[in-house]
């Protein structure tokens, strides 16, 4: 806490706004950071957060007018090694060690002891024993990092941002790998680095964190600045209310039908795979869209990817329109009429070098074959064109490669790959990710046709908005578990509130009131 | 890719598009023509300038050339399916050599048979580094250079270390003969035979769901198991049709030499294959490549040998030069395809 009446800011980020070509990420934002405190930095998935702390350690550029000073004077940050320089350390959810080397060579990557031409081991390993003691590890500068646990690991980023004379500290969802112990410690250590008068930016989901460890939290939604709280303000009603409180968008409106009015298509129950699956069920009934809600790493794409078949499960039964299923490969859930779409349609949907045309036919090409093996042209030509048509994808010809295309195109591209094998439940994971806002409305439009054509429709989605606007019904994952539902038959409205409540974990009831 | 020249109409930014895209697939479709075009070329220029004669264009020089690349050829058609999926084959010189022991010490008593034998070899051994490469998610390079040595050892066992001879060879004529069209014209066997292997291969690749998939899974290998693509059957297939190529390959040499050493023959061969399929211009990573590309890197391969020979130039420089065209050739495609190619 700041101890003098008029206390000097460490840091303060001032009319931040990022453009990204077509989306305008930030806007207008503001953050103050006092030494000695932690402070939270709230917001939904894709409020912005990560761009924001993106700018402070010089990954992205802001746009022009853009105001940056540390301990008052401003600062201009152009790359990591400048953000470095200024003392900006970040400790990332994915950590960014090389785990083949030991803690000291992780510790002084970069910035390596030697004498003369020669490394000096024995200088870096008494220098981290230091740091390592004063941080209460269990574990020595030797060891290698591969062989630490999630939690050591972030000691060890901890210690690095230490050693680099780091004042202002920023945490990204540092607890998501932790075990409860694991986590007690990490807050001891995270107390120990505010008494030292070291800013702490902690970016967390977990409503109980926040309200255990911050002195005040800033909240961003859609990219803006909403407001902060101070020590005696933060409530985590209050906080919810500032995180989803936005006015919806009316392209997501659709009439609300009464949902899980056709039969059950999809049971699942139970499903675990052992890791970050321990429990989801549901029920997905012909017609419906029903929505699957949670925050990230709340296990939704796991569970949607156990379901299809492409992870091996642990536990837990899937039943298929009355029958028990279990699906041991992708190609076996299509076969039976359940398909997925991924959420990285680069990564794992795409073949970026492949025609627009091939990659719509490839679910089906196998169906349509001659002679057994035999490419059908004439008929994947014309599937093709359908589904350009029909999808309204926007390309000259099915002949283009479809790295060429926008990405909601390219969304529909595989959008149409699914729907060629006529499936009966659509898996749909972010189908609206990267997709400018033209592209969206008309995916709502496509997801809404499937549902009244009979299909049943699981949309995992992050975007509240998105969810609350398509779906009849929604289902809640928090920490790999479904929690709770709302909609349908649970008389407990569709709100971006009530979701964010079952997702966060904070009390309905108080969060209703 | 001749499948994706056919023109489009539509004007505007996405025409425009498309007509680039379109350019970009037609430079990548004809990729080293030029190349091979060039250095023939330039072979009979100098070969004109420095003797008086050009003994390189002459048909009697070309049906040579052929010859010489037909089974670098057949065994760079092989080597095109593995690499199409991001993987290699590093044993396909010993397959080759393995495949024309067991072909040559077979036909000693069944003839014909031999012929089987040896592409049965080959597949076996391919299927092998299939299963170990689909099934326990070895790296291919570890697999096959692994083969490489071990079916270089079982190739001399088969001959006790020693030459095998059949001056009798039933099917010499594949190696030695032509075929004669219309009395005319005659093309010879290991000619014939390398064609229609790159015909088919061509027609695998881009008329049947197997070739789709092959590119699928070259190009994304998570998508397409994804999207239900059986990975490991795709995997089996393109090792398999290596091994039984590199086999093909065995019977080819083991007809034309009438002898095979296991220790010698089809030394460094998986090199050449590897450099012709790269010299086509198919990506190293999978997913982008055509077989004709292979067919001309093969072809460039043997004119330079070929060339180099007839120029007079020593046995040690022609290693050197052929290393520095490869070299030279691929930074000239990558350079090319700047912006377009992953490789």
């Amino acid at each position: 806490m700041p101890t003098s009446p008029e206390p000097q800011p460490i840091l303060q980020m001032r009319n931040v706004s990022k453009t990204f070509p077509g989306v305008k990420a930030l806007q207008n934002v503001q953050l103050t950071v006092y030494p000695g405190e932690v402070h939270a930095l709230m917001g939904e998935n894709g409020a912005g957060k990560s761009t924001l702390m993106k700018i402070l350690s010089g990954a992205y550029f802001p746009d022009p007018g853009a105001e940056v000073s540390i301990d008052g004077k401003p600062v201009h940050i152009d790359g990591p090694l400048s953000a470095k320089a200024h003392g900006i350390a970040i400790i990332y959810q994915e950590l960014a060690l090389s785990p083949n080397l030991t803690v000291a060579e992780n510790i002084y990557l970069g910035r390596e002891a030697h004498r003369g031409p020669a490394i000096d081991r024995a200088g870096m390993f008494a220098g981290c024993d230091e740091i390592l003691t004063n941080l209460g590890a269990t574990f020595g500068p030797r060891t290698l990092v591969g062989d630490l646990s999630i939690a050591e690991q972030q000691m060890v980023e901890v210690a690095r941002a230490i050693h680099a004379h780091s004042r202002i500290l920023v945490m990204d969802e540092p607890t998501t790998a932790l075990s409860s112990r694991e986590t007690r410690r990490l807050f001891d250590l995270i107390l120990r680095l505010k008494a030292e008068g070291l800013a702490i930016i902690y970016i967390s989901h977990r409503m109980a964190e926040v309200y255990e460890l911050a002195e005040r939290v800033s909240v961003l939604r859609d990219g803006g600045y909403v407001g902060t709280l101070s020590r005696q303000e933060i409530k985590p009603e209050s906080i919810v209310r500032m995180m989803v409180g936005r006015d919806l968008s009316s392209f997501y409106k659709k009439e609300h039908r009464g949902g899980s009015t056709g039969k059950p298509v999809l049971q699942v129950s139970d499903l675990a795979d052992g890791k970050r699956v321990r429990r989801g069920s549901f029920t997905l009934h012909a017609g419906e869209v029903l929505g699957l809600a949670g925050l990230v790493g709340a296990g939704r794409t796991e569970l949607a990817r156990l379901i299809y078949g492409a992870e091996p499960r642990t536990g837990g039964t899937i039943t298929l329109t009355g029958k028990e299923v279990s699906f041991d490969s992708p190609g076996a859930a299509i076969a039976g009429g359940v398909v997925y779409l991924t959420e990285d349609r680069k990564a794992q949907g795409l073949f970026l070098d492949m025609t627009v045309g091939d990659n719509i036919n490839l679910g089906v090409i196998g169906r349509d074959a001659k002679f057994g093996g035999w490419l059908d042209l004439a008929r994947a030509r014309s599937r093709s064109l359908a589904a350009i048509k029909a999808l309204t994808i926007r390309v000259p010809g099915p002949e283009i490669n479809v790295g060429a295309l926008s990405g909601g195109n390219q969304q529909k591209v595989l959008l149409s790959r699914l729907l060629e094998t006529q499936p009966k439940v659509l898996i749909l994971d972010e189908p609206t990710r990267g997709v400018d806002i033209g592209a969206k409305s008309e995916i709502y439009r496509i997801i809404d046709e499937l549902a009244q054509g009979g299909a049943a429709v699981l949309v995992i989605s992050s975007e509240l908005p998105e969810v609350v606007g398509i779906a009849d019904r929604v289902v809640v994952m928090r920490e790999g578990e479904t929690v709770g539902e709302v909609g349908g038959a649970t008389g407990v409205a569709i709100t971006e509130e009530n979701i964010m409540a079952l997702a966060t974990g904070v009390q309905l009831d108080k969060v209703a009131a | 890719m001749s499948d994706s020249l056919s023109t489009t109409k539509q004007a505007g930014p996405t025409g425009q598009r498309a007509r680039r895209a379109q350019w970009r697939a037609f430079v990548r479709s004809i990729g080293m023509l030029p190349v091979l075009i060039i250095l023939g070329a330039l072979v009979q220029g100098l070969d004109i300038y420095l003797t008086g004669e050009g003994r390189f264009l002459t048909w009697q020089n070309l049906s040579i050339v052929a010859q010489q690349a037909s089974v670098n050829a057949v065994l760079g058609a092989g080597m095109t399916f593995v690499i199409l999926t991001g993987g290699i084959d590093l044993s396909v010189g010993s397959i080759l050599a393995a495949a024309a022991m067991i072909g040559l010490i077979v036909s000693k008593s069944l003839g014909d048979l031999g012929i089987v034998a040896a592409l049965v070899m080959g597949l076996l051994i391919g299927l092998g580094n299939g299963v170990l490469i689909a099934f326990l998610r070895l790296p291919p390079f570890i697999v096959t250079l692994g083969s490489l040595t071990a079916v270089r050892g079982f190739a001399r066992l088969l001959g006790n270390d020693t030459t095998v001879f059949n001056p009798d060879l039933p099917f010499a004529f594949i190696g030695n003969g032509s075929l004669h069209l219309g009395g005319f014209v005659s093309v010879s066997w290991l000619i014939v035979i390398a064609f229609l292997v790159i015909l088919g291969s061509w027609m695998i690749l881009r008329r049947t769901v197997l070739g789709v998939h092959i590119y699928a899974v070259g190009g994304n290998e998570s998508a397409a198991r994804l999207s239900g693509i059986k990975v490991w059957a795709v995997l089996l297939f393109v090792y398999g049709a290596s091994g039984l190529l590199a086999g093909l390959g065995g019977v080819m040499q083991a007809a034309r030499l009438y002898a095979a050493n296991g220790l010698q023959l089809g030394q460094s061969y998986e090199l050449d294959a590897i450099a012709a399929v790269i010299l086509g211009g198919t990506s190293f990573v999978g997913g982008i490549g055509s077989i004709w590309g292979t067919l001309i890197g093969a072809l460039i391969i043997a004119v330079l040998t070929n060339g180099l020979i007839l120029l007079g130039v020593t046995d040690v420089w022609q290693y050197i030069i052929k290393g520095a065209v490869i070299i030279g050739a691929v930074a000239l495609d990558r350079y090319r395809l700047r912006g377009s190619a992953r490789t």
